[in-house]
């Protein structure tokens, strides 16, 4: 029958059926007691642990520490970033003073740092920050030094015919040129800078997600350390929206390659 | 025959007086040259105020290179180069600033608080006075060469340059930027310096046809008739102006590579 078809069709081209019946599928091994508690918590428990953490304040008060160290890592190590580039984008002395250094600490994985940084900050809030800050340099660097330079020349040369400064030109030219890439390396640090977040809270935190997901491993509490990946995983996707709202707004003037639908 | 030697519809302006008008251009014995290779050689040249002239030659004949230090792209140090300190270019491709919206592209560079007025006012010179909020990736070649043209009037210039600006538009578009463009000189009277492919629009356009070749200028033609009247003259002309660009016309069909594929083909080859 054409009606069971384009039922069968609707079900069969569902995307979020596949996620759905996944959970139902978890929910029941956990019930059956196939997965332990220990091993991994049932969906309907890690739910149950959302409602209490959220209701009894605990979430909030870590997830705002959390959100701070992200916020200022990421502040901090964005201005260094958009400075370098421009210093290092508008002018060939600049560039070879800056490009060589960034490429080479390029190679260095910012994880690797944390030993240092805990050596030279202890093991506070400085560390933590300062590692955040440290690995969210580059892609900002990186894509705004690449889209400067990737401006094109012609642009540049008739806001010259027009007689436009060398700063008017930067203004009305370069920089909202390179807008699109320095939007893309927004991208790219946050969410490295929430992978950092991650391993930084790792170590001896007091606050923040990374510490609720160390005591409820210390207590074998598998419906916490979920609820936090949730945390995680929404931090992520959040930034992400961020920047696409941020990128519609600046760059309206792009057309839209896909039709709205 | 051409239909834009005869299609002009205005009243033309007098005949080119007899004693000539102070300069706003002037070079003498301006060269240069890149490494070895020598571009312009020891080049005169003289553009009177309000003159149309018409810059023709193959690639590499220089004149891009002319262009570009008339607009002062390029730096002439220590040379006899004078030109005025106001002047526009339109370049073939529109170069508009894709972030801005089309007024705000008009209005770039522009100082004090009718900016926004001035720039309206210049676009609705050129019918686009409903577009004043576009992006200008929405508009089509002919309104975006339109408005590179605004841009440029609205700077009153003294010297316009208009570095083969219709050689990416359609034949119809084409004609249509020609009557628009004389519309806009006879009003606002700048020099203009076109530079061309094509030799039925330098005939059909310009008080003064200059032939570039190999860094000197090696013909130039004055045209008195009157716009519009030069269908007669035409054709001579087209021909002298061919022998001394190319020889033959064989030689021509190598001419233009910074042309894009989109033109349907060369008018001056289908004669």
């Amino acid at each position: 029958m054409p009606q069971n078809r384009s039922f069968q069709h609707r079900i069969g081209a569902t995307r979020w059926l596949s996620p759905v019946v996944l959970l139902a599928v978890w929910e029941a091994a956990s019930r059956l007691g196939v997965i332990p508690e220990r091993t991994l918590a049932a969906p309907s428990s890690v739910i149950k642990s959302l409602v209490q953490m959220i209701t009894s304040g605990e979430l909030a008060e870590n997830l705002v520490v959390s959100f701070w160290r992200v916020a200022l890592g990421l502040t901090i190590g964005v201005s260094i970033g958009v400075v370098l580039a421009l210093v290092a984008g508008l002018s060939r002395r600049g560039e070879y003073a800056i490009d060589p250094i960034i490429q080479i600490k390029r190679t260095i994985p910012a994880l690797a740092l944390t030993p240092l940084f805990i050596v030279w900050f202890g093991i506070g809030e400085t560390p933590k920050v300062a590692l955040i800050a440290f690995a969210s340099i580059f892609p900002v660097y990186l894509n705004l030094y690449g889209g400067i330079r990737g401006v094109d020349v012609r642009l540049v040369e008739s806001a010259r015919s027009f007689g436009l400064s060398r700063l008017e030109q930067i203004w009305h030219v370069i920089l909202p040129g390179a807008l699109p890439s320095l939007l893309v390396g927004l991208r790219y640090s946050l969410s490295i800078a929430i992978l950092m977040l991650v391993v930084a809270e790792q170590v001896n935190a007091s606050a923040g997600l990374g510490y609720l997901v160390n005591n409820a491993r210390d207590f074998m509490r598998t419906d916490i350390i979920v609820v936090c990946l949730l945390v995680y995983a929404a931090l992520g996707l959040g930034a992400d929206a961020l920047v696409r709202a941020i990128e519609d707004r600046a760059l309206a003037w792009r057309p839209k390659l896909i039709a709205e639908a | 025959m051409d239909a834009r030697l005869s299609y002009f519809a205005f009243p033309d302006q007098t005949p080119v007086p007899a004693e000539p008008a102070p300069s706003v251009v002037r070079l003498r014995q301006f060269h240069r040259r890149f490494a070895e290779n020598i571009v312009i050689d020891g080049l005169d040249l003289d553009i009177a105020e309000g003159e149309f002239v018409a810059l023709l030659g193959r690639s590499g004949s220089g004149k891009t290179t002319l262009l570009r230090t008339l607009a002062g792209l390029d730096p002439a140090p220590e040379q006899d180069v004078q030109v005025p300190s106001s002047r526009a270019v339109v370049f073939q491709d529109a170069r508009l600033l894709p972030w801005k919206r089309v007024w705000r592209n008009v209005a770039l560079g522009l100082k004090g608080a009718e900016r926004r007025e001035r720039a309206e006012a210049a676009l609705r010179e050129v019918e686009l006075g409903h577009r004043l909020e576009a992006w200008p990736l929405t508009l089509s070649g002919g309104e975006a060469q339109r408005v590179a043209l605004a841009r440029a009037l609205v700077r009153e210039p003294k010297l316009l340059l208009l570095d083969e600006p219709f050689s990416a538009l359609d034949a119809l578009t084409r004609l249509r930027m020609h009557q628009l463009v004389l519309d806009l000189w006879q009003r606002h009277k700048p020099a203009v310096l076109m530079v061309t492919h094509d030799v039925d629009e330098a005939i059909a356009l310009a008080d003064r046809v200059l032939v570039l070749d190999k860094g000197r200028i090696v013909a130039e033609e004055r045209i008195t008739t009157p716009r519009g009247a030069r269908g007669d003259l035409a054709h001579g002309l087209r021909s002298r102006l061919l022998s001394v660009l190319g020889g033959d016309q064989g030689a021509l069909t190598s001419v233009p590579p910074s042309i894009p594929s989109v033109v349907p083909f060369r008018a001056e080859l289908a004669l």
